[in-house]
């Protein structure tokens, strides 16, 4: 069994893909990856599904110990990667030989690294979906110790690519629909609400993360007494101290906070890269371009060839040869974290 | 549509349909909950079910609305919606029959004592003692009003007048899994372990979600639910007999 053998590993990682559909009736959402774009762009460097499992790193990955020769792509917040001790670019996929050492330390920018496997990871399926479900009791974060197990890989060949991320480690702006609930807010609460900037907090986690206002708490015509109704990822609850709570992958399947709308899925990948200190704004847009916009991200996520590029450029296609740092083959991993900022 | 208790007669109109999301439609009832406005959200939801609208990929109910989830790749969102505001037109759903194939649940229920500390402080809210509490709890016939919050995890209702108690302001740090606790005429059979601001007077040993069984979440909206109180000696007995926990279960007709 080809397998990746856990030496030692950060808080709150787990198992993800594309979680759970269909059982929202049944009190169990979705869950799946929090920065869901990471799953494509991983898939685009190995050419494989984004239904595929990754690992998800909240923050801080690990050090892993491959059984076979396999190959890795690293995607979503950069993080210092090493293999036996050498920088690894993030948002590319390499070679993993076998006894080799994959070090992850902590994210350089934004929150959720992923770590994919080429044939994706193979632990168990459980109500359709390998991911881990911490909040409704589904599998277990990874431990020291674990071995994963690693699915054949169809394509062993493709290695070495480099893909541009698509920036959205630093917070900024995310795009708002109105919802059942946002008429419970008065105009100047709403118009409040698009103006000011929004600190990321600390307390936030795959099922949500709380934002603080830079001005006073908000508050909904009726106050905290609404109907518990069905809520969704990216749903913004205000919660009892005004402050808004944003709902993420593994969130309840009901809530009774008052809403004050709900960011796109395009626009989630931001928010869950977004740190504590990180600021967000909110642009209320109306059914039509909310539309069109997801449109363009599904399409965008689903073909993200442009973005590809190899890793390792040829001499011949390189001007000026003496200008690049060429460490084995490899770039210094901190490229992309200029290109983002 | 003019059934006589319509929860919302002196308000704006109901059934309401919102966007929620780019990808979801909900369909409210009412904005209090009251049994025309349930029934109204689980029919309304097996009727969605049953007309299998191309474009409709998930359906869900709360307390008093329904949640339909659209394909998110969806080309003529116009026709799909049109086609659900038909089906909603196609009469008052506030006294349509519940779903088919509902099931009577009898759940063995240990009330009381150190494993479920709040029933008396919870009786004492609703003016009971606490066997009259308990008496009242385990003769009222509950209908599971809807799935949520957490996997399999029924809220119950409705219970007599006299538990219409607020939540707790201070939430109870953890209660277990197949923790009973009420609050606002309902109660909920936790399917996790969970911080909560419902008052803990009950358990029972039946898990309300079995990821690898067969039926992961045995309980089903509309289903019926009787609570049957055991002695302590007994529910020993019952938490070593499985995930069932003795709940027995009937077709209803």
């Amino acid at each position: 069994m080809r397998a990746l053998m856990v030496r030692s590993i950060g808080p709150g990682v787990t198992v993800q893909d594309l979680g759970r559909a269909g059982l929202l009736g049944s009190g169990l959402s979705r869950g799946g990856a929090m920065d869901r774009l990471a799953l494509y762009e991983g898939a685009a460097l190995l050419r494989q599904s984004p239904g595929l499992a990754a690992v998800e790193m909240a923050g801080f990955g690990g050090v892993f110990e491959a059984s076979a020769d396999m190959r890795i792509a690293l995607t979503g917040a950069p993080m210092r990667a090493e293999i036996d001790g050498k920088a690894v670019a993030w948002s590319a996929s390499h070679l993993l030989p076998k006894g080799a050492q994959l070090s992850i330390g902590p994210a350089v920018l934004g929150f959720y690294g992923y770590l994919h496997v080429g044939g994706g990871f193979d632990t168990p399926v459980r109500l359709g979906s390998r991911s881990a479900h911490l909040a409704g009791g589904i599998g277990s974060a990874v431990a020291a110790g674990d071995t994963l197990p690693v699915a054949d890989d169809p394509d062993p060949g493709v290695i070495g690519f480099g893909i541009d991320a698509e920036p959205r480690f630093e917070g900024g702006t995310v795009r708002v629909l109105c919802g059942p609930q946002t008429p419970l807010f008065a105009d100047n609460e709403l118009a409040r609400f698009a103006a000011e900037t929004f600190r990321r907090d600390t307390r936030g986690n795959r099922m949500g993360v709380r934002f603080l206002p830079s001005g006073a708490p908000f508050k909904s015509e009726v106050g905290l007494s609404v109907l518990s109704e069905v809520v969704v990822p990216g749903d913004i609850q205000i919660t009892g101290d005004g402050t808004p709570f944003i709902l993420m992958a593994e969130c309840q399947t009901t809530g009774g906070y008052p809403r004050i709308g709900t960011v796109l899925h395009a626009d989630l990948p931001r928010v869950a890269q977004a740190r504590p200190g990180d600021t967000l704004r909110y642009e209320f847009v109306d059914i039509d371009k909310g539309m069109a916009i997801e449109a363009a991200a599904r399409k965008d996520w689903q073909r993200p060839s442009a973005r590809i590029r190899r890793l390792v450029r040829l001499p011949e296609e390189i001007p000026d040869l003496l200008s690049y740092q060429l460490i084995g083959g490899v770039t210094a991993g901190d490229d992309l974290e200029r290109h983002d900022q | 549509m003019t059934s006589p208790d319509r929860p919302d007669a002196r308000g704006p109109s109901w059934p309401r349909v919102s966007p929620l999301g780019s990808d979801g439609v909900l369909v409210s009832f009412g904005d209090r909950l009251g049994e025309p406005a349930n029934r109204a959200a689980l029919a309304f939801r097996a009727a969605m079910d049953r007309a299998g609208i191309a474009g409709v990929a998930e359906t869900a109910t709360s307390l008093a609305s329904t949640y339909l989830r659209l394909d998110p790749a969806l080309e003529d969102r116009a026709r799909v919606l049109a086609e659900i505001e038909t089906l909603l037109a196609d009469r008052d759903w506030f006294d349509a029959p519940l779903p088919e194939n509902r099931r009577l649940w009898r759940i063995p229920c240990l009330f009381g004592t150190d494993r479920a500390p709040q029933l008396a402080e919870a009786a004492a809210e609703a003016g009971l003692a606490p066997d009259k509490a308990i008496l009242s709890i385990a003769t009222t016939r509950l209908r599971v009003q809807t799935i949520g919050f957490a996997p399999g995890q029924p809220y119950l209702g409705e219970l007599s007048p006299e538990w219409d108690i607020p939540r707790q302001t201070q939430l109870t740090e953890r209660v277990p899994v197949g923790a009973l606790c009420v609050a606002i005429r309902q109660l909920v059979l936790f399917s996790v372990s969970t911080p909560t601001g419902w008052r803990h007077i009950g358990e029972t040993a039946f898990r309300a979600f079995r990821p690898d069984a067969q039926d992961p979440f045995p309980l089903r909206p509309g289903d019926e639910v009787l609570f049957e109180p055991v002695t302590a000696n007994d529910y020993s007995a019952i938490e070593a007999s499985g995930p069932d926990g003795g709940a027995r279960s009937e077709s209803l007709p």
